[in-house]
């Protein structure tokens, strides 16, 4: 993974020490709370419902063990001896002092962590598939270019006071989890005719109050131009995004308004401009930050391993979590493991001091000292040999973290909601909790197959509800929390928005209508449907009519 | 409201002429693009100093041909969080290659003076009991830069390279 070298160390720390300075002008009233508020967005600092929030970024989904121990460090000394893994791969403590924030950076940046811009009206932490490197069917690994854009964004002085916030995921594999269509910019890495590394670039997704697909507006950019091209982009939305009100501020609205015909043509103008500027990025430099992301030194090995064979026949727990949470991995005799962060009847994401520490020295001892975050809030171990799976099995039984629900209805996505959230309207996390009870039989689970449940405490949809197969909102009628149900969304590469299916159900109603609409799915599903298939199939009637009744 | 440029006060060379307000007989002026619009020739004709106003909605493209004629751009920023005359100020200095003063006036404040500095504004009309202290401070926070703006700068990844 990319190693900081004096420049980006020095970045951080300079960083660390601005802030301290301005902690202090606040706290002698130089600063106003009005003119402070930006500045401790920009370094990852909100203001929540009980106490100050701090997200600090995690890279394009990748940390490393010592990481990993400092973040667990940081949630026993000044947090309540937890942190919560977020959507955007990122990481965030909940029971913040903002006297401590100076020290708390200064902590993270001996690890080469921070919090700048994972908030505020810039460009936010880029997200990447979480199985960047070594994916089986992965075209190009997207890393490289995560991280000349991550150092390119950082402290942009034109583009930190936009709109609106403004989030880039990147793509590599035909398979999307990095939900891609969702986001301000989504680049999708592949291979043109000739064999070249290049772009598709969508712009204009995004889920919050009004939802849209991004739309492609160029099928292949040449990787050399990606940061010229994101200028261009993002140059055109901070001239013309719309300032006059916050809930129409973001890309996607812009797009919306003018067309993306006529935006990808300003942007086209634009780019015209700069791109054999500065910015072009010299193979050179391409290469040098590729190397940071060169294969681990694997081991040749065979394909199958007997005794992974052997242990899955003797002992069925490990059979289950084996088929549920292994991905395939490029190389013979490796896997890749998702790990659940969401067991039933807990927070789906919370994850504890001990855990994490826990987990810092599993990925010392089978996977290279590295592990991942995804956007479904849980962690990936990238490079597992397989003859290695059963005993971090039993290690990860041990922490707590060998839950087997990967892609079933227990590992949901979920906002932090009414608990802790100022914009909440509805709680969610109690909810995921109820909901994972209520299908905690992991026999039923597997039975029910792939299937993503999505929820948010309120229509800003921080969890994704949209793109849910089953998407939850909640909404405040008459000052009842109650929760609105929507079927059919998808965040992979056909990507889809739900759409909402009538009246919203109180709290216990709520978890009665999802049963309902699964069993509904497995009285009618065709031998090896998945649920997203089966609705587009079907469309919503059938699930309408049995939990609002048939008209008339 | 005092100015600052090259680290240090300066006196205001300007008359600010707001909308149809007369111009003075003599010396520089600044006024606002409408106005520059409708009294080009007459502007012209006096034979002093211009600079012209531009809101945070109008581009500078809208002068780009007749920045020979203007020794300076002030560009509003009618509250921080207004971020358009980044762009503006980088347009200009970038792409139209502006020589002449880039002023930024409205909101602005010591914590976005670097950002400013950066994006090619090299005058700034800021309420502080001590602008040049902050200047100061402003400046001595960030030493590495990843973006190549026109402020000549050295990027991290120019500085990698030698
Ligand atoms: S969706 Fe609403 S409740 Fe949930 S975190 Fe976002 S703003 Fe808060």
């Amino acid at each position: 993974m990319y190693e900081y070298d004096e420049f980006d160390a020095d970045f951080v720390n300079q960083r660390a020490l601005q802030f301290g300075r301005q902690v202090e002008s606040r706290l002698s009233g130089k600063l106003s709370e009005d003119q402070f508020r930006p500045i401790r967005l920009m370094n990852g600092l909100y203001l929540q419902l009980h106490a100050y929030m701090l997200r600090v970024n995690v890279p394009y989904g990748c940390l490393n063990s010592a990481q990993m121990r400092k973040l667990a460090h940081i949630a026993r000394v000044y947090d309540k001896d937890y942190g919560h893994l977020t959507t955007r791969q990122n990481m965030q403590f909940n029971w913040i002092k903002l006297s401590d924030m100076p020290e708390i950076l200064l902590e993270l940046a001996s690890v080469e962590m921070h919090g700048i811009q994972s908030s505020g009206n810039c460009i936010r932490n880029i997200t990447a598939d979480e199985y960047a490197g070594v994916a089986a069917e992965e075209i190009e690994d997207p890393r490289v270019y995560c991280e000349l854009l991550r150092q390119w964004s950082s402290l942009h002085p034109e583009f930190s006071f936009l709109p609106r916030k403004f989030k880039i995921a990147v793509t590599g594999s035909e398979k999307d989890r990095a939900v891609v269509k969702a986001h301000d910019i989504g680049l999708r890495l592949h291979r043109n005719e000739n064999g070249e590394e290049g772009f598709e670039v969508f712009v204009g997704g995004g889920l919050g109050r009004t939802p849209f697909i991004g739309k492609s507006i160029r099928a292949f950019l040449p990787t050399e131009h990606v940061l010229s091209y994101c200028e261009a982009i993002l140059r055109v939305y901070n001239q013309l995004g719309r300032r006059d009100n916050k809930y129409k501020a973001r890309i996607k609205i812009l797009v919306h308004e003018m067309g993306s015909e006529a935006f990808s043509e300003l942007v086209e103008k634009e780019w015209a401009e700069i791109k054999q500027g500065a910015l072009a990025l010299p193979q050179a430099e391409i290469e040098r930050v590729r190397e940071f992301f060169a294969p681990p030194a694997y081991e040749a090995l065979p394909e199958e391993d007997p005794d992974f064979e052997a242990q899955r026949k003797a002992e069925p727990g490990f059979a289950l979590w084996a088929r549920q949470q292994l991905a395939a991995h490029k190389r013979a005799g490796y896997a890749i493991v998702n790990v659940s962060c969401s067991p039933v009847g807990k927070p789906p994401g919370d994850i504890s001091s001990a855990q994490m520490e826990g987990f810092a020295d599993l990925a010392d001892t089978y996977n290279f000292g590295e592990m991942r975050v995804t956007h479904n809030q849980n962690l990936v171990l990238t490079d597992v040999r397989k003859r290695d799976l059963f005993d971090l099995w039993k290690k990860l039984v041990a922490l707590g973290l060998a839950t087997a629900n990967h892609g079933l209805i227990g590992d949901t996505i979920c906002c932090p909601g009414l608990d802790y959230c100022a914009l909440a309207t509805a709680r969610s996390i109690p909810l995921a909790e109820k909901i994972s009870e209520r299908f905690a039989d992991p026999e039923r689970q597997a039975e029910i197959g792939e299937i993503y449940l999505n929820m948010s405490g309120c229509i800003n949809a921080c969890g994704h509800h949209h793109v849910g197969n089953i998407g939850i909102v909640g909404v405040d009628k008459k000052n009842t929390e109650l929760y609105q149900l929507m079927l059919g969304g998808s965040a992979e590469e056909d990507a889809s928005l739900g759409k909402i299916l009538g009246p919203g159900f109180d709290e216990d109603g709520i978890v009665d209508a999802v049963e309902t609409v699964i069993n509904i799915y497995i009285d009618m599903r065709e031998p090896n449907e998945k649920f997203i298939e089966t609705y587009r199939r079907l469309g919503p009637e059938p699930f309408k009519d049995r939990l609002y009744g048939a008209p008339a | 409201m005092p100015l600052l440029k090259n680290e240090a006060i300066i006196k205001e060379l300007y008359t600010r002429v707001e909308g149809e307000d007369t111009l003075p007989d003599r010396g520089a002026v600044l006024v606002d693009l409408a106005r520059w619009q409708a009294d080009r020739s007459a502007l012209i004709a006096r034979g002093s100093e211009i600079g012209v106003r531009l809101t945070s909605a109008e581009a500078p493209e809208a002068i780009a041909d007749d920045l020979s004629q203007l020794s300076l751009v002030a560009l509003e920023f009618p509250a921080f969080t207004d971020g358009r005359a980044y762009s503006y100020a980088r347009l200009l200095r970038e792409r139209y290659g502006f020589q002449g003063e880039v002023r930024a006036v409205g909101d602005v404040l010591l914590e976005q003076l670097h950002f400013m500095h950066r994006s090619g504004f090299d005058c700034f009309e800021f309420s502080s009991d001590q602008p040049e202290e902050d200047w100061i401070i402003a400046q001595a926070d960030m030493k590495v830069w990843y973006q190549p703006t026109g402020d000549k700068r050295p990027t991290a990844t120019q500085l990698r390279r030698r």
